[in-house]
């Protein structure tokens, strides 16, 4: 995978992984072209389109946009595949996710997606364990507020976010 | 100096703004804010800062004064921090800056930290956006990874590697030890990983790939995962609709692929496996279908057997009976990789091809298109080409192009009869007239011609179209040609093919004269429908009218249309004689294209200089049987016409220099002759004579070396008397490969009007096993045809 974007139907940008080096100003050329084009596109048509010299795979769930640009020999199912995969890792972190949630919460959503692609590949291929990694991680935050309740105040000097 | 407010509360903040400007006074001030907290070293706001930051660089603003920041949160020991600054890293920084540098040491220590998350975040901002100097620096801490016992970590750490190799393929090797044993674990997200990165080692190196498949014999390894996982009962862990973890089926499929492409042995060690995947994966979902879309991939591009081939073939035909449009769309484009080799066994899937030229989605539609041209043959012609005529009537603007381009190819190499393949064309021309190719005009042109027994029928229907409809160029380009060409026939209503129709000398110069002054005519279209009724001068009675409109002309503000006009004007008063003769029918011509084969038929022995055409056909040369006639039209010249098996091509000159073209009869057969040989270096000449001009020869030298050394940075100079003109064009590379191994070729033009002996000096230049070496030599034993 190239880059995966997460856009709103009015094309505001929720999320941008970029897996190849691109300098800031190409990065928003391309994520302007391709939400347009992608944006155009009726609901009849398939989820696939030929871009510049990549293959675009793209699904819309509720209100966003998920957009992946894959290489010529990759498998543009099973791509389909990864997007519902990290839509699925998303909605059982968040609990029924919805977009606000990956807008107040956008570097959660980055962590989530970290923690299941690496490269633009997928590093583990069980929802249960790339969801226990997250969890785990998350306790090693030095500054949630539900900590609070359990402990002594002295780690209430950590800020939250 | 107040803490800095919370991110969330900074983006419901941002969120209430109702406008652009203000938005963007919300940034401003914020980042302002954020500045100054930064220059006070603020260590415990750091990371929330960082963080309202990236969320203000997703929404398009610049955050680039938080790059250090992010450094300084990743050298944290707090993971909040780290969690955040690495983050900020893959957003911010990318290879390009310097500062990404910075970033080494840290991400090396803490990929030796003790706690395994922050090791996953080195690994991962390593794997995701580490330059190749970061890469070369920390390869060998991944390697180490790479052998860890720990699967959280081995498995980022194999994508790493893939990363690694990508940017810095020399290292590859240092990796192969590691992976050695990758393939054993049971952890599927290392195997995953591990086939990853196999595939990319085997991609990039095929020494890799052939120790992948000889010495460790992967290929069984591989059958064995995968038939374990297509076997073993339901685990919930990684089951996706039924199907025991698709990803790494996928990702073994493909790595099959690879490896057993073009060797026997490993594709017939999958053979079975492929067959049993094909066969028994479930297809209602779209998991299935990914996974036999893989299979079919890799059964095309493996040397398997015929009957696995039809297999995955008719896979791909049930597939383009999905519902679903994405699988169909997948169909469509294996299938067309796959219909020159298995051509047959796609023809069977082309009336379910066919009908997916009328689905709704505009890529489908290219392919079903694209694939159906591919299958037309002699046999389907005529059924294809009525569902590919439909299509193109209907079909968006932006194939049409393409769509009438493609039927006039198959038109040609499959038209059973000349009618059919001229009414053919008329449908193209009238439907989809103004999108066919510019150079679809010339090549119509020529088919009309040489089909001289339909001249009658073919300019009687171009008539008649011109009659409905003038706004589509190309249609009334070909038409207003014809009608110049063949007009008499038209008002003679002489038509054998269909009812003639009755039209009158002044009906048919009203309607060229129509596209003269139309607006919608180009100044192309223009340029042809003046000739056009120039050439009928000759052909009907009614030449005063010609004449007057040609005068007309004669001051045209558009330069071609003036410039035509006045030489036609010119030939009606000073050269009325030679009128007849220059404007005479077309002979038949030879066609230019390599597709379709080169015929050499009959002329009627006249040529004629063409009319100044910009588009204009090249002529023939003559079999041997005319040349006979063309000498006595000449008065014969005693020149003996060559007759060649590869007919040259040219543009006939304006003007018509018919010397020329018997002067040209004649060369091309000049031979080539070793001009320099001398200590392993020879050079030969090779000669062509340029046209138009018959007083430039174009000589090819060949260099060639046949010792064991290269012979570098190699000049070739030349020098010629003074009544000689010389051109030196570029050589195609200075290393004269030893062992005649390759050549090097350099492109001399000299241009010789008095015709004299040609003589050449020639400097040559060179190194040779160290040492600089230079020659001096005259070449004068140049055959007599090159010069004369």
């Amino acid at each position: 995978m190239q880059f995966m974007l997460l856009f709103s139907r009015q094309g505001k940008l929720r999320l941008q992984k970029w897996y190849v080096p691109l300098s800031d100003k190409e990065k928003k050329k391309i994520t302007r072209e391709l939400v347009q084009t992608v944006l155009a596109r009726k609901p009849k048509m398939c989820s696939f389109l030929e871009w510049r010299d990549l293959k675009v795979v793209y699904k819309r769930y509720a209100s966003l946009y998920f957009c992946c640009a894959i290489e010529n020999q990759d498998n543009e199912l099973i791509t389909l595949e990864i997007i519902h995969r990290y839509v699925e890792l998303l909605d059982k972190y968040f609990g029924s996710v919805c977009e606000l949630d990956i807008i107040f919460n956008f570097e959660k959503a980055y962590f989530i997606l970290d923690e299941f692609l690496l490269g633009g590949e997928a590093q583990d291929t069980s929802k249960k364990n790339v969801l226990k990694a997250i969890e785990q991680a998350d306790l090693l935050q030095e500054n949630r507020p539900r900590q609070f309740f359990f402990l002594s105040a002295q780690l209430t000097t950590e800020k939250p976010l | 100096m107040p803490a800095p407010i919370r991110l969330r509360e900074l983006i419901r903040t941002i969120r209430t703004a109702r406008t652009q400007a203000e938005e963007r006074e919300m940034i401003q001030k914020e980042c302002a804010a954020i500045r100054s907290s930064f220059r006070e070293e603020d260590n415990t706001y750091r990371c929330r800062n960082v963080a309202k930051l990236l969320y203000m660089h997703m929404l398009g603003y610049p955050a680039h004064f938080g790059q250090l920041e992010c450094l300084k949160l990743i050298a944290s020991q707090k993971f909040t921090d780290k969690r955040i600054g690495y983050l900020g890293a893959m957003l911010l920084l990318d290879e390009r800056q310097d500062v990404h540098l910075l970033m080494t040491n840290c991400i090396k220590n803490d990929l030796n930290h003790s706690t395994q998350y922050v090791q996953g975040l080195a690994l991962c901002t390593l794997g995701c956006m580490g330059s190749s100097e970061m890469c070369r620096d920390l390869a060998g801490e991944v390697e180490k990874l790479l052998k860890t016992s720990n699967s959280y970590l081995r498995k980022k750490a194999a994508l790493c590697a893939v990363h690694v190799i990508r940017k810095v393929p020399e290292l590859m090797e240092m990796f192969l030890p590691a992976t050695k044993n990758l393939l054993s674990e049971k952890n599927h997200g290392v195997l995953h990983t591990s086939v990853v990165l196999l595939t990319e080692m085997c991609e990039r190196s095929p020494d890799m790939l052939l120790h992948f498949r000889k010495v460790w014999i992967l290929v069984p390894q591989l059958v064995r995962i995968l038939k374990n996982l297509i076997m073993s009962g339901y685990s919930p862990e990684h089951d996706v609709s039924g199907i025991s973890d698709p990803f790494l089926q996928v990702r073994i499929l493909r790595l099959l692929r690879i490896l057993g492409r073009s060797d026997d042995d490993s594709s017939e060690a999958m053979n079975d496996i492929l067959a049993q995947v094909a066969t028994n994966t479930e297809t209602s979902k779209n998991v299935g279908n990914a996974i036999l879309y893989e299979t079919v991939l890799t059964i095309m591009d493996i040397k398997s057997e015929s009957g696995l081939r039809v297999l995955a073939i008719n896979i791909l035909g049930r597939f383009l009976l999905n519902n679903d449009k994405n699988i169909r769309y997948v169909a469509l484009t294996s299938l067309l990789k796959t219909v020159q080799t298995d051509h047959n066994a796609v023809q069977r899937h082309r009336s379910t091809i066919v009908d997916c030229l009328k689905d709704l989605d505009v890529s489908i539609k290219r392919r079903a298109m694209e694939l159906s041209f591919a299958l037309v043959n002699g046999n389907n012609i005529r059924g294809m080409m009525k569902e590919l005529l439909y299509f193109l009537d209907s079909c968006d603007p932006e194939f049409k192009a393409d769509c009438a381009s493609g039927v006039f190819l198959a038109a040609e190499k499959y038209a059973p009869s000349k009618r059919w393949h001229i009414d053919t064309i008329m449908r193209v021309l009238t439907t989809a007239g103004s999108y066919v190719r510019d150079d679809s005009v010339p090549n119509l042109i020529q088919l009309i011609t040489n089909s001289v027994e339909m001249h009658a029928y073919t300019v009687q229907r171009l008539y008649k179209a011109l009659l409905d409809d003038i706004s589509q160029q190309p249609l009334v380009q070909v038409s207003s040609w014809c009608i110049g060409e063949y007009g008499d026939l038209l008002v003679s209503g002489q038509c054998e093919e269909e009812e003639p129709i009755q039209v009158t000398e002044d009906e048919v110069l009203d309607v060229l004269e129509g596209l003269l002054v139309s607006n919608l005519s180009t100044p192309v279209t223009r340029g042809y429908s003046l000739t056009a009724i120039m050439k009928l001068s000759t052909r009907f009675s009614s030449v005063n009218r010609i004449k007057k409109v040609v005068s007309i002309y004669g001051s045209s503000i558009d330069v071609e249309l003036q410039q035509r006009a006045v030489e036609y004007n010119a030939l009606f008063k000073k050269y009325d004689h030679m009128r007849p003769a220059l404007l005479e029918r077309m002979p038949i011509m030879e066609k230019t294209a390599s597709n379709g084969p080169t015929e050499i038929v009959q002329t009627n022995g006249e040529t004629e200089p063409s009319v100044p055409d910009t588009k204009h056909p090249p002529l023939v040369t003559q079999p041997a049987n005319q040349a006979n006639d063309l000498l006595d039209l000449l008065g014969g010249n005693d020149v003996v016409p060559v007759i060649q098996t590869t007919l040259p091509t040219k543009p006939a000159s304006a003007g018509g220099e018919l010397l020329d073209l018997l002067g040209d009869l004649s060369l091309s057969t000049i031979p080539p002759m070793t001009a320099y040989s001398k200590n392993g270096l020879k050079i030969e000449f090779t000669f062509e004579r340029a046209n138009p001009n018959p007083n430039i020869a174009v000589i090819t030298i060949h260099a060639t070396n046949t010792t064991e050394a290269d012979m570098t940075e190699f000049v070739f100079q030349a020098a010629v008397p003074k009544t000689f003109q010389l051109q030196l064009l570029s050589p195609s590379s200075n290393i004269v490969p030893a062992l005649n191994q390759g050549s090097v070729t350099q492109v001399i033009r000299v241009l010789n009007p008095q015709k004299q002996q040609l003589r050449m000096r020639v400097k040559l230049t060179y190194t040779h096993k160290g040492s600089p070496v230079q020659d001096l030599a005259e070449v004068n034993n140049f055959p007599p045809q090159s010069w004369q």
